[in-house]
Parts: structure tokens; sequence; C-alpha cells
């Protein structure tokens, strides 16, 4: 076997050891390499799991092809194992015209498929009318914001719609610091903000991300249909704590999602009827230590 | 091209020697006017950087393998203050300079200032390009860059540590972060100073491309890296402007309290609120409206220079000349109509949002069709698996990866879930380390011989490339696995969220296939220096190719060629069975049959 042939070998492994890393990935249930998406408790988010793999098919398909057609090229006319005399050719019209064209049907058809996912998830959101009157597009119901995030300097900052359903209002219930929570099977609007730099807000579990920016709001939505513990995660570099920031996101039954609000609605009585200000509350109920930016950073 | 006639040649063409001594030096050498000078100083100056970059990399990588430990050797000397070990401020000023040194310092320049001032003059046919002082300045510019870009690695906390991407707030209010203060300012400075230098080069090679072509070599007659370089030189001389003026209005608003991405009363760590009015989005607008061109900037010259060595080396003519020069010319243009992409999730108006994904799904289509050409190329050649080739062929093979996973993100409503996680990484890794360095050292091992009259070493050469690749693909493939598990980016320690816990033993790995990839360089640059003055001596054409430069001395002398370059041909004429003996018909080698100009068959 010539040189030539055991260099097309190494483009070989490309495709082979490539594919077989994601199918591992995509498969496998333990071990170092069973990484893939969390499972998805947003069934209002289910087509984006499916776009993504129809799309990693699509390129699967593309990527075994051209990496095995490298290949196998590389194999046959390497000089050194083949005699004929290359071949004097500056193109061929018709083949031009068949792959532009078939690569192009595939991927408008590709594109409109992800416009109406995109349609489906975000451009289609929830009436609101909120304090505010600000209103949006489809939907009968209106439904403004039941819960507010805010990102800061390195923690989230929770708070909830009280009994009048309205953020801003005399009512709303303080929430626990880096905790959101959430009731079952119900569409849920929330409203994103920040208090100092970028920050983006990003729960995998719910395949819902979005950036928070200072001096304005975002409305997100979903529907979480699975009780249990989830991460937030952080997602846009906001200084040396970036990596710190981690929030729980606590799905939990309607009735004991109610619950909840009564403890944080009592703890915040308490607090206001012994002349302190309402300020987040850290998990266990003590006042939340601001966490100033220009500290020393501590060890995780 | 007889001795009397190349004689002749030089007397006309003789100019008068200046007195001799320091005031000769500095001007050849120095603040050298000459286009190949100067590309062989961006050409080392680039190579320097990339030790450094890639240092930055490693620093990096080892806090991802070993989080919080002292690194061994070098960590009590780099990090005194923090006991040995990598604090998360500097973590931040990592990720923030590996990326700004490595696109504004490395790729960018090496591809376009390095090859473009080297080749393109000498690829037309020109004497030099048509401004060589102005060439000189816009190596020079360059200098202001380094020193400011390094002297910030000085201040506290060593470094800019917004990102190479700088969004405000973070980088304009100073107490938002220790990396927000003087080593901001520093940082824009030093990106502003490469701007002026970039644009600098564009409007040369413009002029000296549309002007100063030798007779007969019409556009389509030109060699695809021209072609390339020609673009991108439009891509710089359009998109520049905007990321210098955004880069200084975030200087003013960091000095003269301008407020443009400044929110009212914006404030950070309990700073005092500044008066804002502004808009924290603005900058992403005007910063990814170069920043996106600039993608192209970096892959553009590597996708022309890949042509040429592959049908070089296929011995056959390149696929398809014209849609390659067409799908150039349209990457480019959608290439300033899809920077929204970058900012799916910024809150940005959705519908603005579907209008960016339909321009960003199109590009797959003239890069697939570049790709496609390329297999062309080499189907039905008769390949000559040399160094050069083999980063070539490398280059298509990273390419495919890297343009192909384009496609996930490209899609708004998948981009929402991987955004900001390794899966970009990966992406953009692999075209910038798979395909762009590929083609980078490719391209090195091909023009080595025309630039100092030596072959490098063939043998250590494909070591090199073997190492290269195998390390490349293990420390960057695996990345993809890690953004499907939703690994965010910058982040200096992920394990401790309980999702990316087992993400650990992969980190590892890829830690492991960094270094030994890093490792592997040495013989590159060992290969280097040494065929300097030991490498085989060469003649004007090793290689048996076509194009102009090849007809030169190597290296050329001043003024380039000994003769009055004329262009009967396109750049590919390779394996014409009509030929005879030899398989190959340079540019500007008079037709058989005297006088009849062959068409090019583009």
């Amino acid at each position: 076997m010539s040189m030539g042939r055991i260099w097309s070998l190494l483009f070989l492994a490309v495709p082979v050891l490539g594919t077989l890393l994601f199918l591992i990935g995509m498969f496998a249930q333990s071990g170092p390499l069973a990484l893939w998406f969390p499972e998805n408790i947003n069934p209002l988010a289910t087509e984006i799991d499916r776009l993504h793999d129809l799309i990693l098919a699509l390129i699967g398909i593309v990527f075994i092809g051209t990496s095995g057609a490298l290949f196998w090229f590389l194999w046959k006319y390497d000089a050194a194992s083949n005699d004929q005399a290359a071949k004097f050719v500056h193109g061929h019209h018709r083949l031009e015209i068949w792959w532009t064209i078939i690569p192009s049907i595939i991927l408008v058809v590709l594109a409109i498929y992800q416009f109406k996912v995109y349609a489906d998830v975000r451009i289609n959101r929830p009436m609101l009318a909120g304090a505010d009157g600000q209103l949006g597009t489809s939907d009968d119901q209106p439904q403004p914001p039941s819960f507010e995030v805010v990102g800061r300097q390195f923690e989230w900052r929770i708070r909830y719609a009280g009994e009048d359903q309205l953020l801003d209002t005399a009512d709303d219930v303080i929430g626990e610091v880096n905790e959101l929570h959430a009731p079952t099977d119900q569409r849920l609007v929330g409203s994103l903000k920040a208090a100092d730099v970028l920050h983006s807000f990003f729960i995998p579990a719910l395949r819902l991300k979005n950036d928070m920016i200072p001096g304005s709001r975002q409305i997100v939505w979903f529907e979480a249909s699975k009780p249990g513990n989830y991460d937030i995660v952080c997602t846009e570099l906001c200084g040396w704590g970036h990596y710190k920031m981690k929030g729980r996101f606590v799905v939990q039954s309607p009735a004991d999602f109610e619950e909840y609000l009564q403890r944080l609605r009592k703890l915040q009585f308490e607090r206001s009827y012994d002349g302190q200000s309402p300020d987040p509350l850290s998990p266990s109920g003590e006042p939340a230590e601001s966490t100033a930016a220009m500290k020393v950073s501590s060890r995780p | 091209m007889s001795a009397s006639g190349a004689a002749q040649w030089n007397a006309s063409h003789a100019h008068a020697k200046s007195s001799g001594g320091m005031w000769h030096f500095l001007t050849t050498y120095v603040f050298a006017r000459d286009h190949k000078i100067i590309g062989l100083q961006f050409l080392f100056s680039t190579l320097i950087w990339f030790f450094v970059g890639g240092m930055l990399a490693m620093a990096i990588r080892w806090q991802l393998a070993w989080p919080w430990q002292n690194m061994p050797i070098v960590g009590p000397m780099l990090f005194s203050g923090e006991g040995g070990q990598i604090s998360p401020e500097f973590y931040t000023t990592l990720v923030t300079q590996h990326a700004t040194v490595m696109i504004f310092f490395v790729i960018i320049p090496i591809l376009t200032a390095a090859f473009g001032n080297y080749l393109i003059p000498l690829m037309i046919g020109a004497e030099d390009m048509a401004f060589p002082t102005l060439n000189m300045c816009s190596y020079w510019m360059m200098w202001p860059a380094f020193c400011l870009i390094g002297f910030s690695f000085f201040v506290p906390p060593y470094g800019a540590g917004a990102g190479w991407t700088s969004y405000p707030p973070l980088s304009v209010l100073t107490e938002s972060s220790p990396g927000s203060g003087l080593a901001q300012t520093l940082w824009l400075g030093g990106v502003t100073c490469v701007g002026i230098a970039s644009m600098m080069g564009s409007v040369n090679y413009l002029t000296t491309i549309i002007q100063m072509r030798a007779p007969g070599m019409t556009m389509m007659r030109l060699p695809m890296t021209v072609w390339a370089m020609f673009i991108t030189a439009i891509l710089q001389a359009f998109a520049l402007p905007v990321l210098t003026a955004g880069a200084i209005m975030q200087m003013t608003d960091r000095l003269l309290g301008t407020g443009f991405y400044l929110p009212e009363l914006a404030s950070a760590n309990n700073s005092a609120p500044a008066a804002g009015g502004g808009q924290p989005l603005l900058w992403q607008h005007l910063f990814w409206f170069y920043s996106h061109p600039a993608v192209y900037i970096m892959i553009l010259p590597a996708m022309g220079m890949v042509s040429d060595i592959l049908a070089t080396f296929s011995r056959k003519p390149l696929f398809g000349y014209r849609p390659m020069v067409y799908a150039l010319c349209i990457i480019a243009g959608l290439g300033f109509i899809v920077w929204g992409h970058h900012m799916y999730t910024s809150g940005m108006s959705p519908v603005l949002g579907i209008t960016f994904a339909a321009a960003t799904v199109l590009i797959a289509i003239p890069s697939a069709v570049k790709v496609f050409n390329w297999l062309g190329t080499l189907w039905g050649g008769k390949i000559q698996m040399t160094t050069a080739l083999l980063f070539a062929v490398g280059f298509v093979s990273m390419f495919i990866i890297g343009g192909l996973s384009g496609i996930l993100m490209a899609s708004t409503p998948v981009d929402i879930v991987i955004h900001d996680t390794y899966y970009i990484v990966a992406h953009f890794h692999y075209v910038l380390v798979g395909a762009a360095t590929m083609a980078i050292f490719g391209g090195i091992y091909f023009w080595y011989p025309k630039m100092f009259g030596r072959m490098m070493n063939e043998f250590w050469g494909k070591v090199h490339f073997a190492l290269t690749f195998i390390f490349i693909n293990g420390t960057f493939f695996p990345m993809h696995l890690l953004g499907a598990g939703n690994m965010p980016r910058r982040y200096a320690d992920p394990y401790h969220f309980e999702m990316f816990a087992d993400m650990l033993p992969l980190n590892r790995f890829i830690t492991i296939c960094a270094l030994a990839s890093m490792a592997s360089q040495l013989i590159f640059a060992l290969n280097f220096i040494l065929s300097l003055f030991w490498g085989r001596r060469v003649g004007r054409n090793p290689w048996n190719s076509n194009t102009l430069e090849w007809a030169a001395p190597s290296p050329p002398g001043h003024l380039n060629f000994d003769f009055q370059p004329v262009v009967y041909r396109g750049p590919y004429e390779y394996g014409d069975p009509a030929g005879g003996a030899r398989d190959f018909k340079p540019q500007t080698e008079r037709p058989q049959d005297g006088g009849r100009q062959e068409s090019g068959h583009a």
C-alpha cells in the first residue's frame, strides 16, 4: 500500500470516528461520552428537539457523503498507485446546476420548516395586557407575566405576581434568591430584566434562553410538565462570577406551588412587621448577602 | 527571458542605489516598502502571536481539565498572586485575549497581510503594490496595536475581560469587572489600530488588483488566491469602518460619558448611576456588522489558496472556475446581511431573526458548491501527496464539518438552545483552526520555496500534518458533544452544576489533545527556522505550477520579474493531453502555435 493510500485512510477515519462519537453521545446511557441534551419538560418546545434531530440527520448524511468521497478520491487517484493520466476537465455545467439546485431546495424547505417552528416558539407570543397596557400578537386570552427574574452580578432575583396576577403591584411576592418555582401543566409567562450588565437566562430543561438587557424587559413563556429540580444557567459573560450564577428551577404541583407562595408571603409579612426592608431572601430566610463584584473572588 | 534580455530588463529598471549603511537598512528591511518584505514582516509577527494565542488557549484548557489546581512549573511564576492558580477574573481575561489575539493578530493578518501582500503582485505580474508607502504604514500600524494589547497584559487583572465581543454594559461600566478598567481602554485602542491597518491594506489590494495586472491577465484568468484576496479586501473596506466607529463610541462612553450603549441610570456593583439614555444592543449590531464579514475575511483567502494548491497537486484544472468565483462573491455578499444570527437570543425582534435566518441558511449553498468543486478537482487527478496538498485536503475535511454544524446554528429555534454553549465553540474552531489554520500551513509549505529559495523538509512536514490533524480533531470534535450537553462558554468551572459534572473526563481528553497539538507545532517551528539555512535549494518552479509567481526567481528580487510577464491562458491548465511530456502550461508561456491566444476554459 502506497503512502498516499495510508494518508487517505486518515481522512476516512474522520467520518467513521465522527459518526461513531455522535451515535455514542446520543444513545449511550452511561460513560464519559454519554452526553446529550437533557430531558425536555416543555411541551411547547418539543418541536425544537425534532428540528435539531432532523437537521443533524441531514448534515450527518452530507458529512458522511462528502467526507467519504474525499477519502475515495484520494485513495483512487493517488499518483503512486494509479497510472492513469489526469482527466483534463475544467468543469461540468450540468453538474454545477444540479448540485446547486438540489441543496438549494433542501435548504429552502429546511428554512421554511424552521420558520414555522420559530414562529410557534417565539413569534406567536401570549397576548400581554399588563399594568403597562402592552399588547402582544395572536392569542385570545391576555396573560401578563406572572413572575420576574432579575439577573444581577452574580445571582438571580425572583419575584412573583400576587393575588391580582400582575407584577409591579403592592401584593407581589418576593421570591428566594437563585430559586425559581413554577407549577406544572400551565403556560407561564415571565419577565426578564438585568440590574447591571448583560446576563442570559437559560433553563436547558425548558429549551428556554433569553438575554437579560439592562433598561429593557424581555418576555418569555413556557410550560413545565414534570415536577423536579432543574438548573438555571447564565449564558452571557457578565464578569468574573459568570460561572457561579447557579440557579435552581423547581417545578411543583399547583397545590405545592401555592403552598410555597404562602410560605413566602408569611416570611415577607413577618419581616415587614419587624420593620425590615423587603429585600430578597436567601433560602435560609435571612436577607441575601450582596455579591459585590469587586470582592476578591472566592473559590466555589 | 534570455540572459541578455534579463540584463537589458534589469538595466532599464535599475534604481539609483542609496548611500548605503543604516539608512539603507532601515528603509529596506525595517520601514520596507517592498511588498515581499512587508509580507514577511507580517508573517513573522503573526507566527509569534500564534504562539502567544496558543499559550493562552493552553491555559484555558488547563483550567477546564484541572480546575483551580496549581499549574505545574509555570503556575507560581505566572499567577503568584493567586498561589499558582488561574483566578476567575483571569479566566475571563484568558478567553478574551485568546480570541482577540487569534482573530486580530494571527488569522486575519496572516491570511490577508502576509499572504496577500506577498502573493498579489507576483500572481498578477506586477512589480509591487499600487501604494508601497501606504503598505508600509499598514504594517507599522500593527505595532501600536501589539503594544496596546501587549501592555494590557500587565494591567491587573492582566488584560481586558469582557470577551473579544466586548459587550456593554460589562465593557463600559468600569466598576462591573476588574477587567473593565484601563485594560479595556487599551484593548479598544488596539482594536482600532488593527482596523486602520486592515483598511489601509484593503485599499491597496483593491487598487493593485484592478489597475496593475500584467497584459493578458483578465479578471477571469486570475488565480483563485487573488480572487479571494480581492473579495476579502472589499469585505474589509466596507465592514471595518463600522467596527472602528463602534469601538470609538465605546471609548467615548467609557472616557467621556457619552452613553451610546448604556441605558438610563446604568450602574453595576453599586457604582454611581451613569446618565445613559442609550442601548446595549446597539453595540451588538455595530460589532457583528463587522465581525460576521470578519469570519469570511478569515476563510475566503484560505479557500482561494486551497484551490490553487489542490489544482497544482491533482495535476488537473480546478473544477468549475467560474462557479468558484461566483461562490466567493455570493458568500461575501450574503455575509453582509447575516450578522443578526449572532444575536438570536438578544431580545431583538423575532421577525428580524427570521430574515437573518433566511440569509444565513442561504450561505450554505455557495459553500456547498465550493466543497463539491474541490472534490471535483481531486476526482480523476494524478494526486501528489505533498505536505501542502495534505494540509489543503485537511482544510476541505474540516471545512465540511465546520460548515455543516453552522446549519444547526443558522436555525433560530435550535440556536436558542445551543447559543453560548460549546456547540458554537466547536463550530468556529473547526472553521478557524481546522480550516483556516490548515490552509495557512499548506500555504506556508507551498510558497516557502518562493519566499526563501529553499524547501521545507517534506518528511517532517508530513509528521507535522499527521500530528496536527489528529490532535486538532481530537480537541474540537468532542466539543460538539459538550455543546449537546449544553456546557456553557466562558465558564471557569462548569462542574459545580450537577448537569455538567460528568463532563470532566471528556474535557480532560480535550485538554490532552490540545496540549499535544500545541507541542506538535514545535516540529513546524524547527522545520521553518532550520530550512531557512539548510533547506534544499530550489529554482523558480519546484512544484511545476502554472501561476505567475513561479515564473519569477526564488526569491524574487526587487521589482519581482526579470522579464515583462504576458499572460496567455488561465491559471489551471494542468494535464492537457496535447501538452506532450509536460503536464502543465504556465500562464506566461507563449502558445506553441505562435500568437493565437488560448481562451480560458472558464
